[in-house]
């Protein structure tokens, strides 16, 4: 599973970041998360906002802080 | 905060207190002075205005869908919309100084347009709520409002501009597959509700802050007699809206917003009322800079002073709010309120850093002509306001 969060490098993206290392902890899965901070490679993932989820190339979640039950909800979606 | 930074913060402290001559008399009072702002800061503005302000600011960016106001910006919406909603969405977009930037590159590439995307671009910090609260309440009304106006107006005119010039070829690359608005959360409360619990918040961060003002003035000064108790009664009402409207998860995730904002910005609020203080002094009082200094480069109301200060803001950095105590220190020193309005309007909205981000977002071109028309309004607003204040 591969997950990349997007985001400039503010708090908001970081605390995406700790929930979803926390979810994948708690579902007992491992992915390669990789935090992806220059502006034009998030342009790339065509979101309209920051902080971003996206789990195996799917935009999950962007513009907003998404809780910690949807983040598993979507990684048990991609198992 | 990673480790290359933290170096750097050591080293900066380490050189500062090795070479600043402490046993210098101005130093020793200039020291004074920070400390002395910084508790006036606390007293007079940190319990009624900024902790409201950060539980506003953290309500807007979890009940305020970012997706509901994108939809604005779509290569189809209505041009007139688009600029309308670009210039003022800032103060619901723009909360976290960081979301600017991401979301003006997805409105640029994606959306309606140059145009709206250099007017968001623009608005959104310039027009952060929580700057525009402190603004009005540190450094008085009428600057506040001069500010929110004039960033609003501004950002349409910035925008159309920069449509103007380079809109065609632009627009012709946009790419019309629309964009991903991300998942949207399901509305739980209808907009009514929303509304209703934004405006009883603002009410009450507006009442408890109501001045003294002028006592003569009957109306004014009657609010100012009662507005603990206006205070406390819309006080239940949110209270009252906080438990039958909202769910536990919903509060968790409002207070921890809010706790995350506070964490971010007031240490660097408090750093710039701190650095404020000890260079410029507060009202009435030096700090280690000559007031005359300020106001020979920035005072009355000439067109170098509101040039140079709409240069010089446009190439520092602000911290969010931090614009806030450095104005009040150069006002406080000799700063026209002219220069001032230049200096709110060009420096947070732009600094050197994020020159170089925009670079990379629009190209060294358009980069160059959107700093252009940001310091030329600036000054010439500035200028403006300058002369209708005197």
């Amino acid at each position: 599973m591969e997950i990349r969060i997007l985001g400039p490098g503010c708090p908001r993206c970081r605390e995406v970041e700790k929930r979803t290392i926390n979810a994948l902890a708690e579902l007992n899965v491992g992915a390669d998360v990789q935090k992806v901070s220059d502006i034009k490679k998030i342009m790339e993932y065509k979101i309209m906002g920051t902080p971003g989820l996206v789990i195996n190339s799917k935009v999950k979640s962007s513009g907003r802080i998404p809780s910690a039950e949807e983040i598993k909800k979507w990684i048990q979606e991609e198992l | 905060m990673n480790e290359k930074k933290i170096a750097l913060i050591l080293f900066l402290v380490f050189l500062a207190v090795y070479f600043i001559p402490f046993s210098r008399i101005n130093v020793q009072n200039a020291v004074l002075e920070a400390f002395q702002l910084l508790q006036e800061y606390a007293r007079q503005h940190v319990i009624f205005c900024l902790v409201p302000a950060f539980f506003i600011a953290g309500a807007i960016s979890v009940f305020v869908s970012q997706a509901s106001v994108m939809k604005y910006f779509g290569p189809k919406a209505n041009k007139f919309l688009s600029y309308s909603v670009a210039s003022v969405s800032g103060t619901i977009l723009a909360v976290c100084s960081c979301t600017v930037l991401p979301l003006f590159a997805g409105i640029y590439t994606r959306g309606a347009g140059l145009g709206p995307a250099t007017a968001f671009l623009y608005s959104g910090p310039a027009i952060n709520v929580l700057a525009i609260i402190m603004t009005a309440k540190v450094l008085g009304y009428k600057l506040g409002l001069a500010r929110a106006l004039g960033a609003i107006a501004f950002s349409v005119v910035i925008g159309l501009i920069m449509n103007a010039i380079f809109g065609r070829k632009h627009n012709k690359e946009l790419e019309e597959n629309g964009f991903e608005a991300g998942t949207s959360v399901r509305e739980t409360r209808p907009l009514w509700k929303t509304a209703l619990y934004f405006a009883v918040m603002v009410g009450i961060l507006v009442i408890i802050n109501w001045s003294k003002g002028d006592p003569t003035i009957t109306a004014w000064y009657f609010i100012f007699r009662i507005k603990w108790y206006f205070g406390g009664a819309l006080g239940l009402v949110l209270a009252w809206m906080i438990v039958k409207w909202f769910n536990r998860a919903e509060l968790k995730e409002w207070t921890f917003s809010t706790w995350v904002f506070a964490k971010q910005i007031f240490p660097l609020l408090l750093g710039g009322v701190l650095v404020s203080g000890f260079l410029l002094g507060r009202p009435g009082h030096e700090g280690l800079v000559p007031s005359r200094w300020i106001a020979g480069l920035v005072g009355g109301n000439s067109l170098w002073a509101n040039l140079f200060s709409s240069v010089s803001g446009a190439l520092m950095y602000f911290a969010t709010l931090t614009e806030v105590p450095i104005l009040q220190g150069l006002l406080g020193s000799g700063m026209g309120q002219g220069p001032a309005l230049a200096l709110l309007l060009a420096g947070p909205a732009l600094s050197l850093p994020s020159m170089l981000v925009i670079r990379k977002i629009m190209g060294t071109k358009k980069t160059v002509v959107y700093i252009v028309l940001v310091v030329v309004m600036a000054t010439l607003t500035g200028l403006f306001y300058g002369a209708i204040t005197k």
